[in-house]
C-alpha cells in the first residue's frame, strides 16, 4: 500500500509522458518550458515567504502562538485537532502565501513525518484561500448579494480542518 | 492591503507578547532567522515544483484537461440543472474543474471567472444557487496531487512527501461534501 503511494508519482510521470509522445506533443519542450515557468513562481513567491516566515518565527519565539493554542485547547482537542496547528488554522482562509509559511515552520519545526507536521500538510491540501476566492469570482460577476455562498464555504473549511486531523490519526 | 494588516498584526503582536513574557531578545534574533529561513524555504521546494509545473505543462499540451472535462460532464449536469442546456457555461465549469483536480491552478481560476461572469448574467448582483455552488466548489481544494505541500515536506526532509495523499484525497473528499451539502440545505433556507 505504503510503496502504491510512493510509485504513484513517478508512474503519473511516465504515464504523462507516454501519453503526450502519443498525442505528439513537443514532450521535451514542454517539460523544460514548464520548468522554466516553476522557476518562474518561486521567484515569485519568495519576497512574501521572507516576509511571511520572518513574522511567524517572531511569533513562535514570543510564545504568542503557544499562548493562542493554550487559551483555545479544550475547543481544539475536543475537536481532535492539535494545538499547534492554531496559527495554520487561523491564516489559512484568509492568505494563501501566510498559510504556506505557517505550514512550513510547522513542518520544518515538528518534523514533516510528526503528527503536527503531517496534520498541517494534509490542511494546507485539502482546504483553500475561502475568502480570497469569494473576493474574486463575486468581484468578477459583479455580485453584491453572495447570498450564503460564504457560510458554506466556511463549513467545507471547517470540515476539512477536521477531517485533516481525523484522517492523519486514522492512516498514520 | 489584507495582507498589510496580517502581517502587520503578526509582527506587532510578537513583540508585545516577546517583551511581556520576557523574550524579546529571542524574538528579535527570530526576525534575523525567519529571513533567512524563507529563502532556504523556496530554494529547497523549487527543484519539486520545477518538475511538477513540466509534467502539468505536458498535461495541458496533449490535451489531458480537455478529456478529463468531456469525462466531468455529465456529473457537472446534475450539479448545475439550471444550466445544464447551456452549452457556454457547462464548457467553462467543467474545464474550470478538470483544472483544478489537475492542480493548473494558473488555468482554473480565468475558467471559472468566465463561467461565474456567464452565470451572473441570469440574475445581475445576485448570486444564483448555481453560483454559490460554483464558489463553494472552488473555495474547496480538490487538487490531486498538492505538489505545493509535497515540496514543503520534502524542502523539510521527508523521504516520502506524498504518503500524505490518501489522508489529503479524504479530507477533500470530506470538505467538499460537507460544503455541498451545506449549500443545498442553505439555498432552502436562505431566500
Amino acid at each position: 500500500m505504503e510503496l502504491l503511494f510512493t510509485m504513484l508519482v513517478p508512474a503519473i510521470m511516465l504515464l504523462v509522458a507516454v501519453w503526450g509522445l502519443w498525442k505528439r506533443v513537443d514532450l521535451w519542450t514542454a517539460l523544460t518550458e514548464g520548468a522554466a515557468e516553476g522557476l518562474k513562481v518561486s521567484v515569485r513567491i519568495v519576497p512574501a515567504l521572507i516576509a511571511l516566515l520572518t513574522a511567524v518565527y517572531m511569533l513562535r519565539a514570543s510564545g504568542a502562538l503557544e499562548l493562542l493554542g493554550q487559551t483555545l485547547e479544550p475547543v481544539l482537542s475536543a475537536a481532535g485537532i492539535p494545538t499547534e496547528t492554531i496559527g495554520l488554522l487561523l491564516v489559512r482562509p484568509v492568505s494563501g502565501s501566510a498559510a504556506l509559511g505557517v505550514g512550513a515552520e510547522l513542518i520544518q519545526t515538528y518534523g514533516p513525518d510528526s503528527l503536527v507536521g503531517r496534520t498541517a500538510a494534509v490542511m494546507l491540501g485539502s482546504t483553500e484561500t475561502t475568502f480570497y476566492t469569494v473576493a474574486v469570482y463575486f468581484g468578477a460577476a459583479k455580485i453584491t448579494r453572495t447570498r450564503y455562498a460564504v457560510p458554506a464555504a466556511l463549513c467545507a473549511d471547517i470540515a476539512g480542518f477536521l477531517a485533516a486531523a481525523w484522517a492523519v490519526r486514522l492512516l498514520f | 492591503m489584507a495582507m498589510s494588516v496580517i502581517w502587520t498584526v503578526m509582527v506587532g503582536a510578537a513583540i508585545l507578547c516577546g517583551l511581556a513574557t520576557g523574550r524579546g531578545e529571542a524574538v528579535a534574533a527570530a526576525a534575523l532567522e525567519g529571513a533567512a529561513a524563507g529563502v532556504e524555504l523556496c530554494l529547497s521546494m523549487t527543484g519539486i515544483l520545477c518538475l511538477w509545473m513540466g509534467v502539468m505543462e505536458v498535461m495541458r499540451r496533449s490535451g489531458l484537461a480537455e478529456a478529463l472535462s468531456r469525462m466531468l460532464r455529465p456529473l457537472l449536469r446534475r450539479l448545475y440543472p439550471d444550466f445544464s442546456d447551456d452549452a457556454p457555461v457547462m464548457d467553462a465549469v467543467s474545464a474550470n474543474l478538470s483544472a483544478n483536480l489537475l492542480g493548473l491552478g494558473n488555468a482554473a481560476t480565468p475558467l471559472g471567472l468566465e463561467a461565474s461572469r456567464l452565470m451572473a448574467r441570469r440574475s445581475p448582483g445576485v448570486a444564483s444557487d448555481s453560483l454559490c455552488l460554483l464558489v463553494v466548489c472552488n473555495t474547496a481544494s480538490i487538487q490531486l496531487i498538492p505538489t505545493t505541500v509535497a515540496s514543503l515536506r520534502s524542502a523539510a526532509g521527508c523521504a516520502t512527501p506524498f504518503d500524505i495523499l490518501p489522508a489529503t484525497w479524504l479530507a477533500s473528499v470530506i470538505s467538499i461534501t460537507v460544503g455541498l451539502t451545506a449549500a443545498k440545505v442553505f439555498s432552502r433556507l436562505w431566500r
